[in-house]
């Protein structure tokens, strides 16, 4: 069992900060990496060092592993944190990390690997007797096979990419015409964005649910899960808005939900904190979608509900330790909801970069994950995601007028955000009973008006 | 003959071709048509199309690719005919 003294975020925004604070509290040295464009980041300054790691463009720096491991090196840090995104769920991170006696937070690079394929995935999780959406996950070279394929899932059906994910490298095909067209550029896309073209079939599923389950398991074979999250407010296929628990989720379905994830995560012997995602249809027929083998953006939602810390939870598993908690003693208490505040425009979604001249944010009462301070640059090279709103109480109706109130507070000055968009959600009739799919956001500014 | 400024509506990252193993959108001494797409910008995870405004031929690229580039820079030159 290995203690450590000085970990190295691999990551920078809103999670580095998040990662230096349970350091912090666990009596841990953070080093911090940045690139040129991120120089005067409020984490630079909170972490007990800082390395520099290479120009802005994220390639050069922080998805360029070698500096990454230099940084990691130079600084003898016991422990990288990945943080989410950018390497976090690289196996080659992982594979060097042994080479340098680092220790990587999270899992082994062969349970990445497995995961990151979705065709793997999808093969492990039937294993498993974990439902997966209907679909094929043979070879697909040519259009005559994706052709024949389609023909038996029936249209309209989602071609994927094999080493996507996260909403990103797929295609919704409505007809043999859309396939014949899409089939070539949609592999040519997967190639040139994740290196492999190799792409699968799967049904669409119609006015979905996106539920997922957070998992934690040890090196001992125990393994626990801490409860759902509703993850349906997208927008281009990505979260804006999650809460837990679920109000769509009746007990049954969601007893049924919680002990499928967990036999998945059992049956690859996965180890560390993680998420299982799930698709839900109407009649809540739930299908395995994808395993993020990290930390997720909404984790704050939990930590509400559960009291538990996931990043300290992360370091104690990657220190060897056991789960030290059991199922049962894990509860869930009250209703939280996570906002992201993205530098963008509410309606269009197009990127808004600048320096945030003024920053006025609620104090009471809320958790605020953020990555910006007034004065912050916030640079044109990242996600726009610039903060996070959490609220927390012993209903979803408090937690929702909470959530209001505290959008109310919320004014940022310089750039332009989601704000509005954040707040339409949150006075939404569908929202408000519980009763909204992935399409709520495209509906969201035809019946509210303004 | 005048010639015309291309200059980037954004911040971000400036490249000249769709994705890496792709051949450039245009190329020095190309004629391109008012709408064709000169170059991208990639901003926030998004990519941002720069199109021509005007026919002409494509004098020079006053960046490289994969440089980083200002909102309001100028990143190629059209001679107009």
């Amino acid at each position: 069992m290995a203690t450590f003294e000085k970990i190295m975020i691999a990551n920078r925004g809103e999670i580095a900060r998040r990662i230096i604070r349970t350091c912090r509290k666990m009596g841990i040295k953070t080093v911090a990496v940045y690139s040129e464009a991120d120089l005067e980041a409020p984490y630079v300054e909170e972490a007990d060092e800082a390395v520099c790691i290479g120009p802005a463009q994220a390639k050069k720096s922080y998805l360029d592993i070698e500096k990454i491991i230099q940084a990691a090196r130079e600084s003898e840090a016991d422990a990288i944190h990945p943080g989410y995104g950018f390497l976090s769920e690289n196996p080659q991170l992982v594979r060097r990390c042994e080479e340098e006696n680092i220790v990587f937070i999270g899992p082994d690079a062969l349970q990445i690997e497995r995961m990151g394929s979705k065709i793997e995935a999808r093969l492990h999780m039937k294993q498993a007797g974990v439902p997966v959406v209907p679909g094929w996950d043979g070879k697909l070279d040519r259009v005559e096979d994706a052709l024949s394929i389609a023909e038996q899932v029936g249209y309209p059906i989602m071609l994927k990419a094999s080493a996507g994910g996260g909403g990103i490298g797929m295609q919704l095909i409505h007809s043999e015409a859309d396939l014949r067209k899409s089939f070539a550029s949609t592999m040519q896309r997967a190639s040139s964005s994740f290196g492999d073209g190799t792409l699968f079939i799967e049904k669409w599923i119609e006015n979905p649910h996106h539920i997922e389950v957070q998992v934690a398991c040890d090196a001992y074979g125990n393994a626990v899960h801490l409860f759902e999250r509703e993850c349906s407010v997208q927008r281009r296929n990505q979260k804006i808005i999650e809460e837990t628990p679920s109000p769509f989720l009746d007990p049954l379905t969601k007893k049924r939900l919680l002990e499928t994830a967990l036999a998945g995560v059992k049956h690859i012997g996965y180890k560390n904190v993680g998420t299982m995602e799930f698709i839900m249809d109407e009649h809540k027929n739930f299908y395995f979608l994808e395993m993020n083998t990290r930390l997720q953006v909404e984790h704050p939602i939990t930590e509400e509900t559960t009291g538990i810390d996931l990043v300290e939870l992360q370091i104690r598993l990657a220190e060897g330790e056991k789960l030290p908690f059991v199922q049962s003693d894990i509860q869930q208490t009250g209703h939280s909801i996570e906002c992201r505040l993205y530098a963008e425009d509410p309606k269009t979604f197009f990127p808004s970069p600048g320096t945030i001249q003024e920053l006025h944010l609620p104090d009471q009462d809320v958790r605020l994950d953020f990555a910006v301070k007034q004065g912050t640059k916030v640079s044109p090279f990242y996600d726009p995601m610039i903060g996070k709103i959490i609220t927390h109480a012993s209903t979803r109706e408090l937690a929702i007028e909470k959530m209001k109130d505290c959008l109310k507070q919320v004014e940022v000055h310089g750039i332009t955000t989601n704000l509005l968009l954040l707040e339409q959600v949150m006075g939404d009739r569908g929202f408000i009973e519980g009763n909204y799919t992935t399409r709520l956001v495209e509906s969201v500014w035809d019946e509210g008006g303004s | 003959m005048s010639d015309h400024t291309v200059m980037s509506p954004i911040p971000g990252v400036f490249y000249r071709k769709p994705s890496p193993d792709q051949e450039d959108y245009v190329k020095e001494g190309q004629h391109v048509n008012a709408g064709d797409i000169l170059c991208l910008i990639e901003v926030m995870k998004n990519f941002y199309e720069v199109k021509a405004e005007t026919n002409g031929v494509i004098e020079r690229f006053c960046v490289e690719n994969e440089d980083v580039v200002d909102a309001g820079q100028q990143i190629a030159i059209l001679r107009v005919e």
